[in-house]
Order: C-alpha cells, then structure tokens, then sequence
C-alpha cells in the first residue's frame, strides 16, 4: 500500500501501544524487579535478592494457597467438565433419533439458556448471593429448609474442611452452563452420519458417548480444561467475598491472590507481594505447559 | 439407499466389542428404544434438577428483597406478606447502590468505547498492513492473554499513583483499556484478516485515505466480530471485582456495583440490613436477567467466540 502508509501506521498504534505498554507490560517487568526488594512503600527499595523467595518457602499460608490451587485444578475442571459433558449430551443427543438425525430431548433450548446465566453474572455478585445461601441460621436458603426439617445446620463457610468444597461448588455452579454451550457447539459439528453408523452397528448410547462424541471433542476439551485451570489460579473475587475474612477460618479458603492482596495493600509487604506473583505466575505457566504437553494426542479427522 | 454403501470411514466410531453384524438387526428393536426412554428419563431429571439448582437462588433473592427482617429469619420459604418497596429505595439511596450502579455504567462505557477503538485500531493495522515489527507487536500484545493480572497488582497501583490517576474513573478506565487488549487485538486481528480485499482496494483506487478506509470501509465490514468482541468486553468489565478494588479503594463515592455491593455484604453485622442487601442483589441481578432475555444469543457466541478461535 502507497503513500503515507507509515504515518498512518505509527498513528493508528501510538495510542494502543502506549496505554499497553505503561499499564500492561511495564508493571509485569517491575514486578520481577520488586520482588527482590524489601520495599515497604516509603523509604526507597533495598535490594534483598532472593530472601523474599527464601521466606515464601516458610510461609503456612503461602503453602496452604498453594495447596487450595492444586485442589480446585483437579476439582473445578473435572466436576465442571463431567456435569457439562453429560448435559450437552443429553440436550444434543439424548433424546430420539428420527430418521437417522439426532435430537436433544425435549426442551434442549430453554435448558441452554437457563444454563448459561451464571456466567453473565460478575463473580463477586454470586460470592454475595451465595453468602445469603449458606447463612449459617435459619435466614438462609439452605439452612432455613435443613432447620426446618429438624436437622442441624450445616456451617458451610465456617467449618473448616467444608469451606473450600462450597466455595467450589459455587464456581462450578456458575461455570456449568458456559461449558454446556461450548460442548454442544462442538458436538453439533459432529457429522450425523457418524452417529448413525455406530447405531447401526449396535453401539448403545453409553457406547456412542465414549467412542464417538468424547474423542471427537478433544479439542474443546483441552481448552474447557485450559479455561479452568486458568480460572482455578485465580479465584480472588470469590475467596475475598464469599469465605469468612477474606480466605478463613484460619486461612482454609486461601489462594495465592488472596495473600497477595493481603500482603500489598493491607501489611504493605510490596516486595513480599511481589515475589508472590511471580511464583503465581510460574505457576500458571507450568500448568499452561504441562496441560498442552500431556493432552497433545492426535485429534481425529472427520 | 443400502446404509452399508453411504458409511464414511470411521475408526474412532466403531467400538470392536459390538461389530457383530448379524445382531444389528435384532439389537434395533426393543431393547433400544428401552433404552433410549431410559437415558431421555434419567436426562431429563437431571436437568430439571439443574434448572432448579441455577434459579433457586435467585428466585429466592427477589422474594426476599420484598420482606423485612423478622420474615427474613422466621419463613425464608414463604412469599413476602406485602411488595415493600421501601427496601429498594433504602439500598437505592442509604445504601449507596444507586451511585455504584451509576458509576458502573460510566466506567464500562467509556471503557469499552476506549477497548473497541483503539482495539480496532491496533488490529486492523497488525492485519492489513505490511511494516517492519508489525509481528514484533502483535506478539508483544498476545503475550498479555498469558500473565495473570495479580503479577502485577502492585507495579500497576504505583504506576496508577505516580500519574495521579488513583482513585480516579479515568485511571480505572485506561486500565480497563489496557488490560482488554490483548484478547480484543488477538480475536480481531483474525477477523480483519477473513474480510476480503477487494472492498478496501476499490476505495484506494477512488482516492480513499487510509483512515478514511478503516472508518467507513473496514470498521461497517468488521461489524459480526465487533459486536462478539465488544459483549466479551462489556460482561467481563462490568464484572471486573480486583482492579477497582485496588484503584479506587479511597473514594467510596467513586465505586463500581460489584465492589459496592461487596463491601455491604461483608462488612455487614449481625445488625445489619438484610432486606436491603437482598434488594441491592437484586437491582445487580435483574438487569442483567433483562439483557441476557433480549441478547441470549449474541451473548453465547460473544463469550464462547473466544474459546472456539
């Protein structure tokens, strides 16, 4: 393309690229830089090297972050992934077939949309929402049926070993639908004759799921899987809000953007924060490298 | 037509176990329509019970942001024994909700309107234009989908600070941008680059400037992934929680709807306002009901547009 292309070029980029680059980029870069400081905000930064990893290493509630992340890898994905399987199927495939064409059973449509939601809500309203839900007393949703019933209550958030499984439960309920509609568009492109085929040869639908549907959906698979795991490194916005003071009772919710926050913005450990991001993020990048070696696998052509 | 002749190769869908040719036939009668009643009833109660399970609790929050206190506690099941519309005005105006929820909406405008732009703008030069270190930004660009945003939590409220943008709709809103533009050059670079070619030469051969083109060309042509993209854009600012939690923690009167109604909900006590913190729940969760009615579907393929690329 002729004249004036360059200055048009450089326009068209300077504004992007500048605000990219001053809020985005730069403070990545700074944050490897502060984590090797003791900086408490005030006085200038003093170069420590790598004590603020040293002290990472000591940290309970680091390693109880930790811990909660490895937790909600393996559960988020699986559950989420298991539940949204089963429905897609059954709201693409499950119903009967006419003429050789699969049909989802009846009332596939109202379903999706049901489904889906949670996901236009902001996490932080669910958190709330669910707050209300869990109430420990009569007053909540839960609670209030359990009580009614005769039974004790069930202290959701409260006891120690339950907290972590109902802040689960809460993502996975938000997240099923999302899910259920990234499956079905999947499965809609599977051709009809393929179904068909098996049918003929005597394939039940357990069959049909296991040895059709599951292999030809390995792609969106692996990125429902990568989604998750994304979503389970961070998980700030419904630790901070949902669980007892941000993380509790005694740090049995936490994650690592918890204690970050935490250690930023309430103590002021600015290095010490730092350092923790960053092994967040060698964190996420392992699993981002680990999930694409291990689902690499040869994806079926049709 | 003999089915035999019309099947197309296919490995994976044939399971060994079950090539029984002979029993096809047999297999076809009884036991498979049985079977297929059995998984359609089991199917349908568990998505009955899922559709429960999703609207329960919001169907639960409308009732009870109508009731007071003592219904609140003593019959959470029951419906309220009058509308008491009071509990909204109460979170409307004590409450704050009404600000936030003002708040919200000037931020997420001026934010996607600022993501949209420069977005397009960026995208469509990486796609369509040929420059030395064209691939060098693009990259530099896509590297920001792979980094967590709390890497670089405490950078960022300096950078914010020493500009002078802390607590600030404007600094909120740059950040917004900035932050957005990864997935929106990413998604839209790809998009420019499906449009034909033809369309943008006829212009350059009418004498149409480059800027003009994007305009009134390129930007009308784009619209499908505009639209995508920009649903992507409004749900996940709207519903961003951490970054204003952290740029805008001093001004109260400048806070967005989901850090507003947080911050009611957790520093509220024993004593606190609970029919009124329902009807703030419900003023964030109605609108949205109302939108996802009218857009369901550009929504769908807006948040999952992302997933499938």
């Amino acid at each position: 393309m002729r004249h004036g292309k360059y200055p048009f070029v450089i326009g068209f980029l300077f504004v992007p690229v500048t605000l990219y680059v001053v809020f985005v980029i730069a403070p990545y870069a700074q944050a490897f830089q502060i984590s090797m400081t003791n900086w408490r905000g005030f006085s200038a930064p003093q170069w420590v090297g790598f004590d603020n990893y040293r002290r990472l290493f000591d940290d309970d509630n680091f390693w109880k972050a930790v811990q909660h992340h490895g937790v909600l890898l393996l559960a988020l994905p699986l559950i989420t992934i298991a539940i949204a399987l089963f429905f897609s199927f059954m709201l693409n495939v499950g119903g009967k077939s006419s003429g050789g064409q699969r049909q989802g059973v009846w009332g596939s449509k109202f379903y999706r949309v049901v489904f889906f939601f949670p996901q236009v809500l902001a996490v932080a309203i669910i958190a709330v929402l669910f707050q209300m839900v869990y109430r420990p007393n009569e007053s909540g949703l839960i609670n209030g049926v359990l009580m009614k019933l005769g039974f004790d209550p069930v202290l959701f958030l409260i006891r120690p070993n339950l907290a972590l499984w109902s802040i689960i439960a809460v993502l996975v309920w938000q997240a099923v639908g999302f899910y259920v509609v990234l499956f079905s568009a999947g499965m809609a492109s599977i051709p009809g004759e393929i179904y068909e085929a098996a049918e003929i040869d005597g394939a039940s639908r357990v069959t049909l799921f296991f040895r059709v549907t599951l292999p030809l959906l390995w792609d969106t698979l692996q990125v429902a899987w990568v989604y998750l795991g994304i979503a389970a490194f961070d998980a700030f916005a419904i630790v901070s809000v949902l669980s007892v003071d941000g993380g509790g009772p005694d740090g049995a919710t936490t994650v690592l953007a918890m204690e970050i926050y935490r250690n930023a913005f309430v103590y002021s450990k600015y290095g010490y924060a730092s350092a923790m991001g960053v092994a967040l993020f060698f964190l996420t990048l392992t699993f981002a490298a680990l999930t694409l070696r291990l689902t690499k696998r040869e994806s079926v052509e049709y | 037509m003999n089915p035999q002749t019309t099947l197309p190769p296919t490995p994976a869908a044939l399971p060994p176990k079950n090539v029984k040719p002979g029993a096809a036939g047999k297999r076809g009668g009884g036991g498979r329509r049985s079977e297929v009643r059995f998984f359609a009833s089991l199917g349908h109660v568990a998505l009955a019970v899922w559709a429960v399970i999703v609207i329960v609790p919001i169907l639960w929050t409308f009732l009870a942001s109508f009731k007071n206190t003592t219904e609140i506690f003593s019959s959470p099941w029951t419906l309220p024994a009058e509308l008491r519309f009071e509990n909204y005005a109460r979170a409307w105006t004590k409450a704050n909700v009404g600000r936030y929820f003002l708040n919200s909406v000037i931020v997420v405008t001026f934010s996607v309107l600022g993501t949209m732009l420069f977005g397009s703008m960026a995208a469509y030069v990486l796609a369509r234009y040929k420059f030395w270190g064209n691939r060098a930004v693009y990259y530099l660009f896509v590297s920001g989908l792979a980094f967590p945003v709390f890497l670089a939590l405490v950078p960022l409220f300096f950078v914010v600070k020493n500009l002078g943008l802390l607590d600030t709709h404007t600094g909120l809103v740059l950040v917004y941008i900035a932050y957005s533009l990864p997935f929106t050059v990413f998604f839209l670079t790809a998009f420019f680059k499906t449009l034909p070619t033809s369309v943008a030469e006829a212009g350059m051969i009418d004498g149409c400037s480059h800027t003009r083109l994007f305009f009134q060309v390129m930007l009308p042509m784009a619209k499908p992934g505009l639209i995508s993209v920009g649903i992507f854009n409004i749900i996940g600012q709207w519903a961003q929680y951490q970054l204003p939690l952290v740029l805008l923690s001093n001004a109260k009167e400048k806070w967005v709807l989901t850090q507003g109604i947080a911050d009611i909900s957790v520093n509220a006590g024993y004593e606190a306002d609970w029919s009124g913190l329902f009807a703030a729940l419900t003023i964030a969760i109605l609108p949205m009901i109302i939108v996802y009615a009218i857009f369901q579907r550009q929504i769908q393929s807006g948040l999952t547009s992302g997933a499938v690329k």
